[in-house]
């Protein structure tokens, strides 16, 4: 009970509860940057070196692997990157930059990037687990029906977590500093114990993953026990607070190379006890500073043994180690502390760099000098994304957290079953082809059917209402074909690649989500739009398969406000959240939608046929939930409005992703004007009820001339969609996508 | 009522304070030879809306304006051309609540001005030269054409703003500055700010698309930081006139200075 001398004390204190410890003992602040200070001597040693490690593994590729052991929690020696310098210590392995192997979501995937970089996993290593120990990718292969190999392989389904770890799952880190792990392990003993009853298949199940979830407890204070660190008991200051709960986020990354490993919502956890250590004289601002540029160096060392094309498709190995800054309380306060700003200030002390993926939960109510920090970061920096805390509050409180880009979950209550997205735009073209793919072929060259009872649409010009009844059939199949095929990988994940020590740092009874998603939304509406107001004359192979189109007349396309458009865009994401709804999940899992599209816009488009809208096979999607490139014509804040129309709550309750572009002389003629503006943009945007924006303030003259010179612009950061990437690690069809975005200009 | 729209830009920044829609209406009396919007001068082309159209479409960004202070400006083209549209839409959107802004050089449709005048928050006024000659050939119209428009503007209630785009070999001198200010000086008491708005060549495409001739396609970008100076030194002239409003009231003075 010593360690929590000086809290005010409350529910926090008899159950484990982070979010009362918060609210009774932050100290919201409503001022501005000022008190900020530079990085301190060892921050500036440190960093010089990450930094150069950093540059050496993006010339080489990759800085080495470990390959004579596997992943896990305390499978690694301790590892330093200049400990005389560091404050915050711990690395996923015994070396910087030194890659695990995770072969239980696939082996398959390991071998390749082993490969692909010139390595080989230990012989006797190799031999004994592929002769002994199933993989999660083994596991839903061997459940998969034809059908579901079938959508994955036109790419109807693409990304899906079959093959690799599914991430999107947030420990509730802060609980190590809060109670200590003893206190934890107490907890899941209890929590064990408590489960009686019949041993129906849930239960079983629930039983084996507390009994792991305390093992990977042990394993916790071990790891941190190789380091010098005593984490079975509390933090007794802050640079322990924010040392633990480093420990609990490594713990998560040794354990898993999940596709999205997300901080959570910390910094008004460690502002407490930054604050506390200020008061005594323990810690001056320098100091403060200090712990969290030490910890974001960490958070920028994080790395997976990924194939080369996945780096491609997502540009530079992301992990999206989002923390979710801000937001208001239930009660009415703030929750933006001095922490909140010194978070954000190491975009200034280290540079601008996408990770970690630094999230905004804005808020009417904010303070405006936070406001106006943010946005001026934004502008400086490249790497903000803001999210609409107004309407997220009413339905997780006060203390969710973003995992990825846009998933909100309540910390530690809830996590995610992650399922990656489907191809709107493909659908459709099903649609009109009678459930073919539009460029699938089988061994003798002949098109796939991927879907029965549909009937090809024959017309010489496209008749709208035939075609959206196909396509409410197709979308009804999918729907069916997507939730069991995720139901058929998170079966597998939980049996064969169990997150135990994230699990761990959850309550034992949680909420679930399965997350699905689209891609090509805005072109799916612009397509039908054109058939809809214009005439789209098909034009059919030997086969008969629509593989171009002809438009005669124009027609509205969906980021112009335009209701027409627009409506047929929120219509159609609806009648598919509801379809999906139809379906019962793996866990009695909520349903849930994103319209998100990360990087992968790009390669959606090179998988999909023209589209009736007129755009070509292989040219790109938008991004997310975009208008397509240059077809909002009217200005940022129609194509603002366009988006702000999809239901968050009811048909998009995973995310909806908006990406704007703009030169800064379209915010206004000063700094300070464009400042002030931007903040009243997501102000007004987000008072609509529009949920997400990315905000890249920068010249397309500059773009350019970072494709040509990038050593110029080291650390040119921009964000894509829900997340942030060095511009330079983009391939060259990636960097001519951004450039070809809408820029919002004014001549 | 049907008027005919160029375009619009939802996010406007520049044109008055705070965000704005900015709805540029076609067709306009001069030919600037600088001007960067040459497919806004003929009065026949243009998207047609009605004004009712122009109401409905700026309520949708009331939150903006809101937050901002921003409202609605009419540009061009030149607005007063359309002036029985103008007034029908302003109208409308007055009775929403929705503040206006005139972009104008003075020219256009004299019968309208009064009643323009009365609807309007903000006068926006371009000038763009001292010299009769010399306007003649830049412009393409008479100076004294903004005669009428200026003996209005001295009994106008709102908020008025003077910009001037400045070219190389033009203006870009304090014996020319001082002469537009002569210029302006029968309303300098009524005048918020001056803005001197560097020459830019973004235009110059349109004018290769349209066929038209483009007189100043030797003539280099105005450097913005010597605008700016001037943008100062005309400021500082009229500083010395604020103090003469009518009824001693203290508009603002919000002219950028560093």
């Amino acid at each position: 009970m010593n360690y929590w001398q000086g809290f005010k004390p409350g529910n926090w204190q008899t159950q484990i509860d982070v979010a009362d410890f918060i609210k009774q003992n932050y100290t919201p602040y409503e001022g501005d940057g000022v008190f900020l200070r530079g990085k301190s001597p060892k921050t500036t040693v440190l960093w010089h070196k990450a930094e150069k490690l950093i540059q050496e593994e993006i010339e080489k590729g990759i800085i080495d692997v470990e390959t004579t052991r596997f992943s896990g929690i305390d499978s690694f020696e301790p590892g330093y990157i200049d400990q005389a310098n560091e404050v915050i210590v711990g690395l996923q392995t015994d070396e910087p930059l030194k890659r695990i192997v995770n072969p239980y979501g696939g082996y398959r995937m390991v071998k390749k990037s082993l490969e692909a970089y010139g390595y080989a996993i230990d012989d006797e290593l190799e031999t004994r687990f592929q002769e002994f120990r199933k993989t999660h990718n083994d596991g839903v292969f061997d459940a998969y029906t034809a059908q579901m190999r079938l959508v994955r392989s036109t790419g109807l389904l693409t990304g899906l977590p079959d093959a690799y770890g599914r991430g999107r799952i947030i420990g509730d880190y802060r609980r190590i500093p809060l109670y200590g792990v003893n206190a934890l392990l107490d907890a899941k003993v209890e929590d064990l114990h408590k489960i009686n009853g019949p041993a129906t298949g849930e239960v079983i199940l629930l039983r084996e993953e507390l009994s792991e979830q305390i093992r990977a407890l042990k394993a916790m204070k071990a790891m941190a026990a190789a380091y010098g660190f005593d984490i079975s008991k509390p933090a007794s200051n802050a640079t322990e607070a924010v040392q633990f709960l480093y420990f609990g986020y490594l713990a998560a990354i040794k354990e898993n190379n999940g596709a999205a490993m997300s901080l959570g919502r910390n910094t008004a956890f460690i502002d407490i006890f930054i604050e506390y250590d200020l008061e005594r004289g323990l810690l001056d601002e320098e100091g403060a500073q200090e712990l969290i540029d030490q910890l974001v160096i960490k958070l920028r060392m994080v790395r997976h043994l990924r194939t080369p094309d996945y780096n491609e498709l997502f540009a530079g190995d992301p992990n999206w180690v989002t923390e979710a800054i801000g937001g208001m309380g239930t009660d009415g306060r703030s929750m933006v502390t001095k922490t909140s700003y010194r978070f954000l200030h190491t975009l200034t002390n280290l540079s601008p760099a996408p990770e970690p993926n630094m999230t905004v939960l804005w808020s009417q109510e904010l303070p405006e000098a936070f406001k106006k920090y943010c946005s001026k970061m934004s502008q400086v920096t490249g790497a903000l994304q803001y999210e609409n805390d107004d309407l997220m509050r009413p339905i997780y409180g006060d203390d969710y957290g973003i995992a990825c880009c846009v998933s909100a979950m309540g910390i530690g209550k809830a996590m995610q079953f992650f399922g990656a997205r489907t191809n709107l735009a493909k659908a459709l073209l099903y649609a009109i082809n009678g459930g073919v793919d539009e460029l699938k072929r089988d061994k003798a060259g002949m098109p796939v059917k991927v879907m029965e009872g549909i009937e090809p649409i024959k017309d010489e010009v496209l008749d709208f209402d035939k075609v959206y009844a196909n396509y409410v059939k197709v979308m009804d199949q999918l729907a069916e074909i997507y939730v069991n095929t995720m139901n058929t990988i998170h079966y597998m994940h939980d049996k064969y690649a169990y997150e135990a020590g994230q699990m761990a740092l959850h309550d034992s009874q949680i909420h679930r989500y399965m997350a699905f998603g689209v891609a090509g939304v805005s072109l799916v509406a612009d397509s039908l739009s054109a058939i809809k107001f214009a005439k789209v004359k098909p034009v059919r192979d030997e086969n008969g398969i629509a593989v171009d189109f002809k438009i005669e007349g124009e027609y509205p396309a969906y980021g112009n406000d335009d209701d027409r458009v627009d409506q047929l865009a929120v219509d159609i994401v609806e009648y598919f959240s509801g379809s999906l709804k139809k379906h019962p999940t793996y866990r009695q899992a909520e349903h849930t939608l994103s319209i998100l599209t990360i990087t992968s816009n790009v390669v959606y488009g090179k998988k999909t046929g023209a589209t009736p809208d007129g755009r070509k096979l292989g040219e790109p999607f938008a991004p997310g939930a975009n208008p397509m490139h240059g077809r909002d014509k009217t200005g940022v804040l129609a194509s603002l409005n366009s988006v702000a129309k999809f239901n968050y709550e009811n048909s998009c309750k995973d995310g909806i992703s908006n990406t704007m572009s703009m030169v800064p002389q379209a915010l206004g003629k000063q700094a300070e004007t464009q400042v002030q503006n931007l903040v009243h943009i997501i102000d007004a945007y987000f008072g609509k009820g529009a949920f997400h924006l990315n905000v890249n303030v920068m010249n397309r003259e500059m773009l350019l001339d970072a494709m040509e010179h990038p050593e110029k612009h080291p650390n040119l950061t921009i964000r894509v969609s829900g997340y942030a990437v060095h511009f330079n690690r983009l391939s060259r069809e990636q960097k001519e996508e951004v450039i070809a975005r809408t820029f919002h200009e004014r001549a | 009522m049907l008027g005919r729209i160029h375009s619009i830009e939802t996010m406007g920044m520049l044109d008055g304070p705070g965000i704005r829609t900015i709805f540029f209406l076609q067709g306009c009396p001069l030919q600037c030879i600088y001007c960067h919007n040459p497919d806004s001068q003929k009065c026949d082309r243009g998207q047609q809306m009605t004004s009712s159209e122009i109401v409905a479409m700026s309520l949708k960004y009331k939150e903006y304006y809101d937050t901002s202070g921003g409202g609605v400006t009419f540009s061009g083209g030149e607005p007063l051309v359309q002036g029985p549209f103008l007034i029908e839409a302003m109208k409308g959107l007055k009775a929403s609540e929705i503040h206006v802004a005139i972009d104008t050089s003075g020219y256009g449709h004299a019968g309208s001005f009064d009643q323009v005048l009365a609807l309007a928050d903000m006068i926006l006024l371009d000038i763009k030269h001292f010299d009769e000659q010399v306007h003649q050939q830049m412009i393409g119209v008479s100076i004294k054409g903004l005669d009428i428009f200026l003996e209005k503007l001295k009994q106008f209630k709102g908020r008025l703003w003077v910009r001037h785009v400045m070219v190389p070999g033009y203006t870009d001198d304090t014996y020319s500055v001082d002469q537009l200010f002569e210029r302006i000086k029968p309303i300098a008491h009524r005048i918020e700010k001056i803005e001197i708005l560097p020459f830019h060549q973004l235009g110059i495409d349109k004018y290769k698309d349209l066929g038209l001739q483009y007189k100043l396609r030797e003539t280099s970008e105005m450097n913005p930081d010597i605008a700016k100076e001037f943008e100062i030194y005309i400021n500082q002239k009229l500083k010395g006139y604020i103090t003469k409003r009518v009824g001693g009231e203290q508009l603002p003075f919000v002219a950028s200075s560093k």
